[in-house]
């Protein structure tokens, strides 16, 4: 009766399938990619013009403005997260897929940290440089921000589940998140500071590495279950 | 596929005050039709995503093949399609890709086996272009041949004939057929009854 073959997809391919369609899209639509870039560049240049020009100051301002900035640039582009699939239906379907919602809602969330967080880290030493940063310190930079973006897209998934259901989404979004994302911002400041100065930064990396583990254990089991719910 | 067997007991269901599935009961063997009638908000769709597990159940229980649904979810679930209202295709992508992705979940595909299963659907002419230049009763086609590449012995359709022209109201009645006597089972939410071999078709009304 059906032309399909019998051999089932596997709960990692199904995964894989989802980053794959998730990254093509992206690259079909292309504000998503470069809204939340955008919005970093704008926001990390608008210091030197109120605060002050003084290259001093502006490297010691530097690890917060960069830190900031790429929160509020990558919580802007968690709102999108599962939004648009929830709408088209998509997110249905993925629960009704007979695979299990977590690992696909995990390779929804990679597919984000990609997209956005990749990005942005290679993005942040640049914006870096602007603020008087050392150019030996775009690595470490690179690096803390790679990691607490991948750990705010874990945390942000759940959010982003939570408040699908909501009609205005994003400020609610915002106000979850940003409370649990401090420990993001402490670390990952942290961490730029040392880079900056030329210290050794592993210290905070380690207790970033430590978050994301944790963040990317828990979190998609949250968002799925939050899925589920929104889908009533 | 042949001895399949969805039983449904006693459903309640309230959407916030109103009390919609008041306590229904079916039966759907493999190789049958049951399609659900019923006066608008009568709660058909309501209905099809409950057995399906998207609504919640206040009371009653869902059987697949004699077992519960809830003691295995995902098995369940790797047994059925549903399709809503919209087709659930990214407008971006083009109907082929849009499959590879959607019934990709279930099953390895091949290039050739999505474009036999769009022409059988009589899609194959437009597979290649995004979703959102297609019209709404080619979406729909596109979304048929998701139902065939699924290959699951359940179907829950909802109206599944909307925006579809006469040539699709016979598809769909083809497709049916061909579903029930491999030993299917469907279960439709319509308006206007599925010209399907009467033999194998049963009537639900909500409304009364």
């Amino acid at each position: 009766m059906s032309p399909a073959a019998p051999s089932l997809t596997s709960p990692l391919l199904a995964a894989r399938l989802v980053i794959t369609r998730d990254l093509m899209l992206a690259f079909r639509r292309r504000e998503q990619l470069l809204h939340p870039l955008a919005f970093f560049v704008l926001v990390t240049a608008m210091f030197p013009l109120s605060v002050s020009a003084e290259r001093s100051v502006l490297r010691t301002l530097a690890p917060g403005v960069l830190w900031v900035a790429a929160l509020l640039a990558a919580l802007l582009a968690l709102d999108f997260l599962f939004r648009d699939d929830a709408q088209d239906g998509t997110l249905e379907q993925y629960a009704l897929s007979g695979q299990s919602l977590t690992w696909l809602l995990l390779g929804k969330t990679g597919a984000h940290w990609l997209l956005t967080g990749v990005p942005l880290s290679v993005m942040a030493p640049l914006m870096g440089y602007t603020l008087g940063v050392p150019a030996s310190a775009s690595v470490g930079i690179m690096l803390t921000v790679a990691l607490g973006s991948l750990a705010l897209s874990f945390i942000g998934s759940i959010g982003a589940a939570l408040t699908l259901g909501a009609r205005r989404g994003g400020v609610l979004l915002a106000i979850l998140i940003l409370p649990l994302a401090a420990p993001i911002l402490i670390f990952g400041s942290r961490a730029t500071e040392l880079a900056i100065r030329g210290e050794v930064y592993v210290a905070p990396m380690e207790l970033l590495g430590a978050i994301v583990v944790l963040s990317f254990t828990l979190a998609p089991l949250a968002a799925a279950a939050a899925v589920r719910i929104s889908l009533e | 596929m042949s001895g399949s067997i969805l039983r449904a007991e006693n459903l309640h269901l309230w959407r916030a005050e109103r009390h919609v599935l008041k306590g229904v009961e079916l039966t759907v063997r493999g190789g049958e039709l049951l399609q659900l009638t019923g006066a608008n908000g009568a709660g058909k769709t309501t209905l099809l995503r409950a057995l399906c597990g998207l609504n919640h159940l206040e009371e009653g229980r869902v059987f697949w093949n004699e077992r519960d649904v809830r003691e295995d979810r995902e098995g369940f679930h790797a047994a059925l399609v549903y399709l809503g209202h919209e087709p659930p295709l990214k407008p971006d992508l083009s109907g082929a890709e849009n499959l590879r992705f959607w019934s990709g979940m279930r099953r390895r595909l091949t290039a050739t086996t999505i474009h036999e299963a769009l022409r059988q659907t009589g899609a194959g002419e437009f597979a290649t272009r995004p979703v959102r230049t297609l019209s709404a009763g080619q979406r729909r086609r596109v979304a048929l041949a998701g139902l065939l590449l699924a290959a699951v012995p359940l179907w829950l359709l909802d109206e599944p004939t909307t925006n579809l022209d006469s040539s699709g109201q016979e598809l769909i009645a083809t497709l049916l057929d061909a579903h029930l006597c491999a030993g299917g089972v469907a279960i439709a939410a319509v308006h206007h009854r599925l010209a399907v071999e009467p033999a194998r078709v049963r009537e639900l009304n909500l409304s009364a």
